[in-house]
């Protein structure tokens, strides 16, 4: 299948008090067609960041795009103005927030809310718009949704509120959802409504998902393939089996054995990964997980390894040592 | 745990929350946050604390404390009833009580530093003064992973997971029996959560400590705890043996919220079934009549709307609550 978006050396700063922070500090991936990839990592990794990047939805300033490009249907996002990127955003690529309870404006009903990018972008009349509504939310699960358009978003639960976030992302039938963590604030029973729905929509509608997330739990059963983030890096991508059996990075290693498993019977100790994440106020010239890794060589603190194929195809992984043997490559 | 000596001894424990709608208007309704609950906490153990959010897990620890008074019922701690102490005599008993916070940003307060939050227990109780104290939080300091030169700084200095740290040595202050960990690490990153889960497992280990461990992160809860209970809408509806629950639940809401959870593995994720539960978690100022889970149970049938569910048990050691506890183990 084709690539749907390339993006390459993307780089995001924000400025602080403090000095300028580098939050993304070269990303580059392709999202092919029909493709869920996920990205994982921990809070100030930039993996939410880097998203809002391409969208131009990062409050600039103090956010800037210092470099990069996202190739979409021939067009680099990055360049694009407010005005044109209006046009892509809700319409080819759209987002869901993490936080149900704070993504809607509270004094208009779910039926204008979930119409309205419909009839924005597709420019249709009110009565076009609110029957494509019914249509959607029917389809991600709300009973009697027809009856429930004129109502506000205080009067559903998380779970509901977060299935309507997904239909007003679908209404406009995207290329590319981009979920940002949407089941993070759920319970694991709602939880896992919301990820069979998702799932059942994109075989349905075979668009293309990049799904943020810390857990590695979620993407497991989701994705096709995953980038791991630290520091601003992508630190390793592979396709998810291979990932999950295979780890090369010794961050992701450190991720999975920090994970307990419900299926293991006997007990084991959890693997911490020490210390604590960089603060990136400078963009490291080393490895960024050198502080907290425990093959590090002395070569991890000079230099910055890049991404560079490891185990199998289309496996890649940014790290001088390879940790199965603990040598250098 | 060959002999099982019972630390803390909860029995029939009610905790409802009046809903008071305006000044004038003297409503009668009230959350039924914990509805009659009953278990036992033997020396040594961890107990799990299970449920989704507005279960009543966290008003459970904090009525055991007395931080809030039950409306009725009994918490036995070593033989003596706390819900029937007051004043002075509580005061002193609850020295061997002791909560470690969820929120580690909000449960300390800014303006003191790391030697007075974890001093002001000694101080209270007037166990250990002046250079002893001082002593004494350096210990605690050492013990709980952090550099006792940090003594005078403030917690805004400190990051997450050195935040619950201190949340810890605080805890510890006062060489208690029992702790009640109310979420204590759902507000902390992947890798740091095991550090904090590492650092409670070795502290157990060192000082013999119990505890009451409230999450609702079910592989988590499945790692530190030796028995799990179950919560759904203010009742207990399963506890078990940590192994025998999460292997051969009996309760058809224990079934569905183990299924729910997503494991970190691809290739068991391909094959597994999941039970999606319909609907949300019906509200606690009127639960639905006899059993609580009845509206999202599948297994439901007359008798469950007529009859309370008896929470008994079912076989050695592995209580549940379902009419149909027989059938279904």
């Amino acid at each position: 299948m084709s690539d749907l978006l390339q993006v390459k050396g993307l780089e995001t700063q924000f400025r602080t008090r403090e000095g300028s922070v580098h939050a993304v500090n070269g990303v580059s991936f392709n999202l092919k067609e029909g493709e869920t990839l996920g990205i994982v990592g921990e809070s100030g990794c930039g993996k939410t960041v880097s998203m809002m990047s391409l969208l131009g939805l990062i409050p600039m300033p103090p956010g800037k795009v210092v470099a990069g490009e996202a190739l979409f249907e021939g067009k680099d996002l990055l360049k694009l103005s407010n005005e044109e990127l209006r046009h892509i955003r809700g319409a080819k690529i759209s987002v869901v927030f993490q936080d149900p309870m704070t993504s809607f404006n509270p004094v208009l009903t779910i039926g204008k809310q979930t119409a309205e990018p419909y009839q924005i972008h597709r420019n249709a009349g009110k009565e076009e718009a609110y029957e494509r509504a019914v249509k959607y939310l029917e389809m991600v699960g709300i009973p009697n949704a027809k009856e429930r358009l004129n109502d506000y978003p205080h009067q559903f639960s998380g779970g509901m509120r977060q299935r309507v976030m997904i239909a007003m992302g679908l209404i406009c039938e995207p290329q590319i959802l981009i979920a940002d963590e949407p089941t993070t604030a759920l319970d694991v029973t709602i939880q896992a409504q919301i990820i069979e729905l998702m799932k059942r929509l994109r075989d349905e509608l075979g668009m293309a998902i990049i799904w943020i997330t810390h857990d590695l739990g979620i993407i497991a059963g989701l994705a096709h393939r995953v980038n791991v983030m630290y520091g601003g890096y992508i630190v390793e991508t592979a396709p998810v089996k291979s990932l999950y059996k295979e780890p090369q990075h010794p961050y992701t290693l450190g991720l999975l054995g920090s994970l307990p498993r419900m299926d293991e019977m006997s007990y084991r100790r959890l693997v911490s990964i020490d210390g604590l994440p960089p603060t990136l106020l400078e963009k490291p010239t080393y490895c960024p997980f050198e502080p907290r890794c425990k093959y590090a060589v002395e070569k991890c603190r000079h230099s910055n390894p890049q991404l560079s194929q490891v185990e199998g195809e289309d496996h890649y992984a940014a790290c001088w040592v390879n940790p199965k043997t603990g040598k250098e490559y | 745990m060959a002999e099982k000596e019972v630390l803390l001894k909860v029995e029939d424990l009610y905790k409802h929350f009046p809903i008071h709608k305006g000044l004038f208007s003297g409503s009668h309704e009230k959350v039924h946050a914990v509805d009659g609950i009953s278990f036992e906490i033997y020396k040594g153990e961890t107990l799990g604390l299970v449920g989704e959010s507005g279960c009543g897990k966290s008003t459970t620890g904090r009525t055991i404390l007395q931080l809030y008074r039950p409306t009725s019922g009994s918490v036995f701690f070593e033989g003596e009833d706390l819900a029937k102490l007051k004043g002075e005599a509580l005061r002193k008993k609850r020295r061997y009580v002791q909560m470690i916070f969820q929120d580690p940003y909000a449960s300390l307060n800014p303006r003191m530093t790391v030697g007075q939050i974890i001093g002001e227990p000694m101080e209270i109780h007037n166990t250990y003064k002046g250079a002893e104290q001082l002593k004494r939080v350096e210990e605690l300091l050492e013990l709980v992973g952090l550099n006792p030169a940090f003594i005078n700084r403030y917690p805004h200095e400190f990051s997450g997971g050195q935040r619950q740290r201190i949340g810890v040595a605080r805890a510890l202050a006062l060489q208690p029996k029992l702790i009640v960990c109310d979420e204590p690490i759902s507000a902390l990153d992947v890798s740091i959560q095991a550090q904090v889960v590492n650092l409670l497992e070795d502290l157990q280990e060192e000082l013999g400590l119990t505890y009451l461990f409230i999450a609702h992160d079910l592989s988590m809860v499945r790692h530190i705890s030796d028995r799990v209970a179950v919560m759904y809408l203010g009742v207990i509806v399963e506890l078990a043996d940590r192994n025998e629950l999460y292997a051969t639940p009996i309760h058809p809401y224990t079934k569905a919220l183990l299924s729910a959870v997503p494991f970190p593995d691809p290739f068991i994720e391909e094959t597994r079934k999941r039970i999606i539960l319909e609907g949300d978690v019906p509200s606690p100022v009127n639960p639905p009549s006899g059993c609580r889970f009845r509206t999202r149970c599948q297994y439901a049938k007359e008798i469950c709307a007529e009859e309370k569910p008896e929470f008994r048990e079912v076989l050695p050691g592995h209580f549940a609550a379902c009419h149909f506890s027989d059938e279904l183990k």
